[in-house]
């Protein structure tokens, strides 16, 4: 390559485009200078800098959404900056900040050194939002691997605890195995589609719209075939979808609560973010949906199935919540599977994942507060008698759980309903009663935790060798308000969704 | 638009939801109890002022009082339309009757954790005026589940025997119901092309461009068993009376009087004027399920019941039998018939349930053999326990004979056999509904009965409970004596929606 080349290929870095990112980098780094600088008496500030960063940068993003680079490709055609880049850029931020809010409740418990938490988080959060804007899967796959890497050692992070040492060390196993699987078919897809032998070869075949036109030019080619299946195995790993959801209870029952929650939240939007891109209406494996499709509704329709008969007979809320989450998944695929036939299916995904977070952060924040020292052990058990104890904590448990459930009149419902329609739009109809089966069948363990927080009352076990129930820590200020925010807002958007729902409905 | 300077059909929706939030945010229980009063009060002014307005106002397709509001989905045809034509008025004064009554007996009950209670059962009540008040079928259904959702909770936790056991069965078939009905629905709003949940507008595109024939049948289907689930239709019927039974009086006024109705509204509203050929496919296997399953086999079921509220549980399951037959035969003095008889058994059926109630507080049992006698001790409540008694089993002066005498001359054309059939569930309503009368009110006292009275001495019906009691059968009365009030507006609606039927089927 000439100097030239690599001038001109500079000149389209545009750096300001990533100041969301760039910030939450730096804002890690400080983080960690600050430890060193600051006496340790001042150091339970610093989480307070950290969510005060990613707090300012979410305001800066929104004032600022509609950017210059809004529609363009930068770096080269790494990144693609969009709309709805910018709304997960959001949602990213969102879970990063309601994970930092967890994790003072749930590491005030804990002897752990807390900095390098929010550090970790921080750098997460920025590979989730690169990742949400990747146009290359050169840029997906490193963007993906940072993001596991931060998540291994998160999920490990209580590492006095055995649990949460074996889930760190399943989370490492599958999570590896799944990056050799996408990146053995993205390997595949770069190999044929640089082949001079075949027509519409690219040098550039990692760039997704590259890809897109050799596909078109190439429907029927094995190879191509096996690196589409390939790559969605690997992104199946990350969703958590059937037949990839092993590792799902045992690493969400290990993980530090707060972790289980940006886990269940924030890295399955990634991975839906990252399929939309690849399978949705423009994405770059659109030309294979005669493939595509029938994988991913078969997906689709065992993960509804799976995720729910295995949470039915859940006893530890955090499998439960993990195994729900699956079902959760398998609706979302729902959706993915209805883009090729329906235009409302990807805004249907965004407001179900909006709606997701809301439901799944006041369920998991009141999760960290009823749990005791032992965060692996927290049992539908420990709930009954929450209506007498705390009756705020249960009426966020309930409007949470709830909105899960997909009960009107509260956010998760709209986001099934709007699910449902496009999947009806798109024609799966027998994937739209599997799924609407689905819901009722989760209604019976959703009601299970509700009816324990509320119609039961706590009895100690007879046996003195049991060990007693933790108490719920009653939550603090800034925890209360922000619990009390999510229902309030998994209620608000279930009657009214504004402008959110023009921009969902008029995409 | 009305005489009034605000949208009487949006502040009865409101006021309730308004106290209920305001109670929710922590207002002082003396307040709460005092605006209780008048949140209760305001719906049935204004839905007495719409009845008393609605001739003169300007009509729209028969509608008026018609307002939109936006929510954010447009793009989608979901805006909240209000409006109220001849078939919703009347069950919108019920509505309003009832939840007054409902409301001043949950105010006088006394019941533990009084504020909570009022809260959910205002939250049901301004569900209950929305779903009548809703021409959008979006909001109508949205309603509905905003009013159910509080049903389970009071079960639960203000439920007497086997409460647990009850709000979980209740839950999943109630949702179960829910879930086909809305599989149903989407179906007609994706396949009638209209792009518009608005009732007005399918009517008018579906008149243009009816469905084929054996679209229009599955569609049916799905809303006569979602639909049929949520009205008790055999031999999915059994969570009703074990429900009822557990319920606290004020939920199972409120959902026996009027919620349950929704689904044959539902019906009325939407299935029959929008699906012709539905109802040509499904009125047969309907009428026999109803005729057979309702009204004859829980007939009898009803005269083995000992529970003083399970038979009245199971009494209102049969009578709903007579609801179906009436929708079965289509035609407009049938579905007339149905639309009387609704609003009359939802008048008798709350008074059935509260003073049911107002037994037990003398008894305390619902077992019927163990009462007796009681005729002595409170004339008042007996005397009125009769009279609704005589009112529900079909005797004229009551507009529960009005209801069942059109739905049976209607199905004399439909069909001698079924008529013939369904005549005998009358003889069999008048034995266990004259027994239990006997059985509670006179003859001999058990030995636990005197037992029970030596300790607590019975007292007449208070005042307080005196109210409710005759406000109800002041409605049941005005019904039976001046059916004609009723009917008009019924028979004017259901003649324009069969005139667009009937064009439909000419295309």
């Amino acid at each position: 390559m000439t100097l030239e080349a690599l001038k001109l290929a500079a000149a389209d870095n545009t750096w300001s485009a990533l100041y969301p990112e760039l910030t939450l980098g730096c804002l890690a780094l400080a983080l960690l200078v600050l430890e060193v600088v600051l006496p340790k008496r001042l150091h339970p500030v610093i989480p307070d800098v950290a969510a005060a960063g990613v707090l300012g940068t979410l305001v800066g993003l929104l004032f600022n959404f509609h950017s210059v680079t809004l529609g363009a490709d930068t770096f080269n055609g790494l990144l693609h900056h969009s709309a709805a880049g910018q709304v997960m850029r959001a949602f990213f931020l969102l879970g990063a900040l309601l994970t930092m809010l967890l994790a003072r409740v749930s590491l005030a418990r804990q002897p752990m050194p807390r900095i390098e938490f929010y550090h970790i988080v921080l750098v997460v959060t920025a590979a989730m939002m690169l990742l949400a804007q990747s146009n290359h899967f050169v840029m997906l796959f490193v963007a993906l691997e940072t993001l596991t890497i931060g998540l291994y050692i998160l999920v490990s992070y209580y590492r006095t605890t055995t649990a949460s040492l074996e889930a760190g060390l399943k989370y490492l196993i599958m999570g590896a195995l799944s990056s050799g699987l996408l990146l053995f078919g993205i390997v595949l897809l770069y190999g044929v589609a640089g082949s001079p032998a075949l027509p519409a070869h690219s040098a550039e075949a990692m760039n997704y719209g590259e890809l897109a036109r050799f596909l078109a030019a190439n429907p029927h080619n094995f190879l191509a075939s096996l690196g589409i299946v390939l790559v969605l195995s690997g992104i199946a790993f990350k969703i958590g979808a059937f037949p990839f959801q092993i590792w799902i209870p045992d690493v969400y029952q290990g993980a530090p609560t707060p972790v289980t929650a940006f886990l269940a939240v924030a890295s399955k939007a990634a991975g839906f973010t990252v399929l939309l891109g690849l399978c949705g209406a423009n994405g770059a494996f659109a030309a294979y949906s005669s493939l595509t499709t029938p994988v991913l509704t078969a997906m689709a329709a065992a993960t509804i199935i799976f995720g729910n008969l295995a949470a039915l007979t859940q006893h530890n809320v955090k499998r439960l919540i993990g195994l729900s989450g699956v079902s959760h998944a398998g609706f979302l695929l729902l959706g993915v599977v209805a883009t090729a036939h329906s235009s409302l299916a990807a805004g249907a995904i965004y407001f179900y994942l909006f709606a997701y977070l809301l439901a799944s952060f006041a369920v998991f924040g009141v999760m960290t507060h009823v749990a005791g020292s032992d965060d692996a052990d927290q049992e539908l058990d420990h709930y009954a008698g929450l209506a007498k104890e705390n009756p705020f904590l249960a009426t966020v448990l309930a409007v949470g759980l709830g909105s899960l459930a997909g009960i009107p009149p509260l956010a998760g419902f709209m986001g099934k309903l709007f699910i449902f329609v496009s999947a009806f739009q798109a024609g799966a109809r027998w994937l739209l009663v599997i799924a609407a089966a689905g819901v009722v069948v989760s209604i019976y363990y959703y009601f299970g935790w509700i009816k324990a927080a509320f119609f039961e009352t706590w009895t100690p076990p007879a046996g003195s060798d049991t060990p007693a129930r933790p108490t719920p820590t009653p939550p603090g200020m800034m925890a209360a308000l922000a619990l009390g925010a999510l229902a309030f807002a998994s209620i608000a958007l279930g009657f009214y969704q504004g402008p959110f729902g023009q921009w969902l409905t008029l995409r | 638009m009305s005489h009034l300077p605000f949208d009487p059909l949006l502040l009865a929706i409101v006021a309730p939801l308004a106290l209920a939030l305001m109670i929710g945010l922590g207002l002082p229980k003396r307040w709460s109890v005092r605006l209780a009063y008048v949140a209760f009060a305001v719906p049935l002014l204004m839905a007495l002022h719409a009845w008393w307005h609605f001739s003169s106002e300007p009509q729209v397709d028969g509608y008026a009082f018609l307002t939109r509001y936006s929510t954010g989905l447009d793009g989608l045809g979901i805006g909240l339309k209000l409006g109220l034509n001849g078939i919703s008025l009347p069950l919108f004064v019920l509505a309003g009757v009832v939840g007054l009554a409902a409301g001043l007996y949950a105010l006088q009950s006394r019941a533990e954790r009084l504020k909570i209670y009022l809260l959910l059962l205002l939250i049901m009540q301004g569900g209950l005026m929305g779903v009548f008040a809703s021409v959008d079928v979006f909001f109508f259904y949205f309603f509905h589940e905003l009013a159910l959702i509080p049903t389970f909770i009071m079960v639960g936790v203000w439920g007497g025997r086997d409460r647990s056991y009850a709000a979980m069965k209740l839950t999943i078939y109630l949702t179960a119901g829910a879930m086909i009905s809305l599989v149903g629905l989407i179906a007609l709003y994706v396949k009638s092309g209209a792009h518009s949940f608005d009732l007005i507008a399918l009517r008018a595109h579906l008149a243009a461009h009816p469905l084929a024939a054996t679209l229009q049948s599955n569609i049916f289907g799905l809303l006569m068993f979602g639909f049929g689930i949520l009205v008790s239709l055999w031999p999915l019927h059994t969570w009703a009376p074990l429900g009822y039974g557990a319920a606290p009086s004020s939920a199972a006024m409120l959902h026996a009087g009027v919620l349950k109705k929704f689904g044959l509204y539902g019906l009325i509203q939407v299935a029959l004027p929008l699906l012709p050929a539905g109802l040509a496919h499904w009125a047969h296997p309907l009428a026999w399920l109803a005729v057979v399953g309702n009204v004859l086999i829980v007939g009898l079921i009803t005269i083995a019941q000992r529970d003083l509220k399970q038979m009245i549980g199971y009494s209102s399951v049969m009578h709903m039998g007579y609801a179906f037959l009436g929708i079965a035969t289509g035609s407009t003095l049938g579905v007339g018939g149905v639309v009387l008889l609704m609003v009359a058994h939802g008048f008798s059926v709350a008074l059935l349930f509260l003073l049911a109630t107002s037994v037990h507080h003398r008894t305390h049992t619902f077992a019927m053999d163990e009462m007796g006698s009681l005729a002595t001790k409170a004339p008042v409540l007996s005397a009125l326990f009769v009279a609704t008694t005589f009112a529900s089993i079909g005797l004229p002066g009551f507009g529960n004979f009005w209801g069942e005498l059109t739905i049976f001359v209607a199905l004399w054309k439909f069909s001698p056999l079924i008529t013939a059939l369904s005549v005998a569930g009358v003889v069999i309503a008048a034995v266990y509904g004259l027994r239990s009368a006997a059985r509670v009110f006179f003859g001999p006292a058990s030995a636990r009965f005197t037992e029970i009275m030596a300790k607590h001495p019975v007292s007449d019906l208070l005042w307080a409970e005196k109210i409710p009691a005759l406000i109800l059968l002041a409605a049941l009365m005005f019904v039976g004596f001046w059916p004609k009030s009723l009917s008009d507006p019924i028979n004017a609606a259901l003649t324009r929606t069969a005139a667009t039927a009937v064009q439909s089927g000419n295309h």
